[in-house]
């Protein structure tokens, strides 16, 4: 069968422009598939930061939540309520909102202030300089070092900063695993500290962090704080929850499918076609070779080849396109969410295999149909 | 007297059903012998490319039997009959189809390539029957780049590389000038045609009717032997 193949792949490749059609047309519409979903994936990613890069085991909040940005004030007691569930290691609160920062230059910057259980610091994210302890001391902020980090005008330990008329000063730089959404810096302070700066509303607890004794003590506590009329999740069930909002009730992730789609179509019309060209203008050959002797099978096993290689060729190419693009892109706008994932990569693989069977069967059949006696009637 | 090469007892073959019905071979005997070339001649429509189909096992008749070398060929499976094809009959198409993005030698290897044969090694064979019919120094360009008559030998070349007794040249003449078509016949009797190989022809081209040992003529369905006098003097 080797030299079947050599001979499926020379007529391919041999025939450049069209192979080169159909390159281009699988790259771009795996360009755009990948493109498209990583957008959505860096969205996704971006829009669980603060759960992300805080690490509790279990959330508690009001169960109207939908995204952790939008948070609802818990009452005190609930956290005494919390720490009486058995199983509970231990609960703290974390203060989570916006503050309007005046920079040292006298300009103002929106910034997402994060306020640490002051007793255990307990979410503290991974220090770059500076000391944590310090996080205590007069006026003390940590600033992290994320893609928004040089909107505050890239502070350096001692930068200081005014916050509702109270001064800051910044004692620490920090590294966390994910940059958050709407594009503005973080901060992190302590849980007094935040609400002795921030104006806040009756209720201060944005979230209760809660760390179970054992997993087993998992589900009582959610059945536990349910009863209590909030409502418990773990770290993995509040991500799915926030992405679940921005898939189905943001526009976001309908926008995201639609477009991935049309580079569906894109692709599948570009290959297609060209791929039906490609055949329709050899099957005369085809037809010589049944005559010759091939048979059906060989003849449909070299189109599957060609479609095959073609398409594993322009996947890689869109791939390799697309982390070029990202890089790229990251290289002047340090914002840009988009994020590779393997969940990408299998989607746009699949899509990609679709598009090679649908290409080839229509080759296939049109091969399978040609009778040699129509190559000697002319 | 030789051995007979193909031997068709009552072909027929009808197109269509009802008042559409095309009788195109009626009842037809057919034999052809190795060591000759055998001319089939007649008008445009009188059915001698289905008559040369049905015997070279690409058209199944709707009656009668093909025995090619002892075999009856249309009691094989569809595969089995491929087979037999690519091992036992040469093809030299009327308009060659030479796949245009092969070079010559790759177009010629097809038929070893089908048999399951190395590439490299059947390519060694395909520029060894190059150099049969005159085309050493072409195995590397693709077909487009050659004349006419150089296209018609590359199919020759083609047909004959995987040594089959029988071939079968459909109008071989028909996509060249008068001079070419007579040389490219007169080169398949002096270095084609073996005592172990049985040629047929199918041609409307009466200059080259000299180059045939025996000619049979089709005419409405039906076949006839004719002497070669006869038909020169048509």
């Amino acid at each position: 069968m080797n030299g079947i193949l050599t001979l499926a792949f020379k007529l391919l490749v041999n025939d450049r422009a069209k192979y080169a059609a159909l390159l281009v047309g699988i790259t771009f519409a795996v360009f755009l598939m990948i493109e498209m979903t990583s957008l959505f994936a860096g969205i996704l990613t971006r829009s669980s930061a603060t759960v992300i890069n805080i690490g509790a085991s279990i959330w508690v909040m009001d169960p109207a939540i939908q995204t952790v940005a939008n948070s609802i004030p818990l009452p005190d007691y609930v956290l005494d309520e919390v720490r009486s569930i058995p199983g509970v290691k231990y609960a703290v609160p974390l203060y989570s909102g916006a503050a309007l920062l005046k920079l040292h230059n006298g300009t103002f910057q929106a910034a997402n202030v994060v306020g640490l259980d002051d007793s255990s610091l307990f979410g503290r994210p991974v220090l770059l300089s500076g000391n944590i302890d310090d996080i205590y001391g007069e006026n003390g902020f940590i600033a992290v070092k994320d893609s928004e980090f040089y909107k505050l005008l890239n502070p350096t330990i001692g930068t200081e900063f005014e916050l509702n008329d109270h001064r800051g000063v910044i004692v620490g730089i920090a590294h966390v695993a994910a940059s958050g959404l709407f594009g503005v810096p973080t901060l992190y302070t302590t849980y007094g500290r935040a609400l002795q700066y921030i104006p806040n509303t009756r209720f201060t607890i944005t979230y209760l962090l809660v760390e179970p004794k054992t997993l087993a003590d998992v589900p009582m506590i959610k059945q536990q704080v349910a009863s209590a009329g909030y409502l418990a999740l773990t770290k993995d069930e509040f991500v799915q929850k926030i992405s679940n909002f921005y898939k189905y009730k943001t526009g976001i992730g309908t926008n995201m499918l639609i477009m991935t789609v049309i580079s569906f179509i894109i692709g599948l019309s570009i290959s297609g076609q060209t791929f039906y060209t490609f055949v329709i203008e050899n099957i005369e050959k085809f037809g010589a070779l049944k005559a010759i002797g091939a048979k059906g099978r060989e003849l449909m096993f070299m189109i599957l080849f060609q479609a095959a290689f073609v398409s594993l060729t322009g996947y890689g190419m869109g791939v390799g396109l697309c982390a070029l693009i990202i890089w790229l892109a990251r290289l002047y706008l340090p914002d840009y969410a988009a994020m590779v994932t393997f969940s990408n990569l299998g989607l746009a693989f699949v899509m990609v295999v679709v598009i090679a069977a649908i290409s080839s069967y229509v080759g296939v059949r049109k091969v399978l149909t040609i009778e040699p006696f129509d190559i000697f009637r002319g | 007297m030789s051995r007979t090469a193909i031997e068709a007892i009552g072909l027929n073959k009808w197109f269509g059903d009802g008042a559409s019905r095309t009788h195109a071979v009626k009842d037809v005997k057919f034999e052809a012998r190795f060591g000759e070339i055998l001319y089939v001649v007649g008008p445009s429509g009188s059915g001698k490319t289905t008559m040369l189909s049905m015997i070279s096992g690409i058209l199944r008749p709707n009656s009668g039997s093909v025995k090619i070398e002892g075999t009856e060929i249309w009691g094989l499976s569809n595969d089995a009959l491929a087979e037999f094809r690519l091992h036992k009959i040469g093809f030299v198409f009327q308009d060659f189809h030479l796949f245009p993005r092969l070079t010559t030698a790759e177009n010629v290897a097809i038929p070893l390539i089908l048999q399951k044969r190395n590439w490299d090694e059947a390519l060694k064979e395909a520029v060894v029957d190059l150099e049969v019919v005159g085309l050493k120094d072409r195995t590397q360009l693709p077909p487009v780049k050659l004349s006419g008559g150089e296209q018609q030998r590359v199919a020759i070349a083609r047909a004959i590389v995987s040594r089959p007794d029988i071939l079968i040249l459909d109008e071989p003449t028909a996509s060249l000038d008068g001079d070419t078509g007579r040389n490219i016949v007169s080169f398949v009797r002096q270095h084609i045609l073996t005592d172990q190989r049985c040629i047929v022809i199918v041609t409307h081209d009466s200059r080259i009717y000299e180059f045939a040992d025996r000619i049979v003529k089709m005419e409405d369905g039906k076949l006839m032997d004719v002497a070669k006098e006869n038909l020169d003097a048509q």
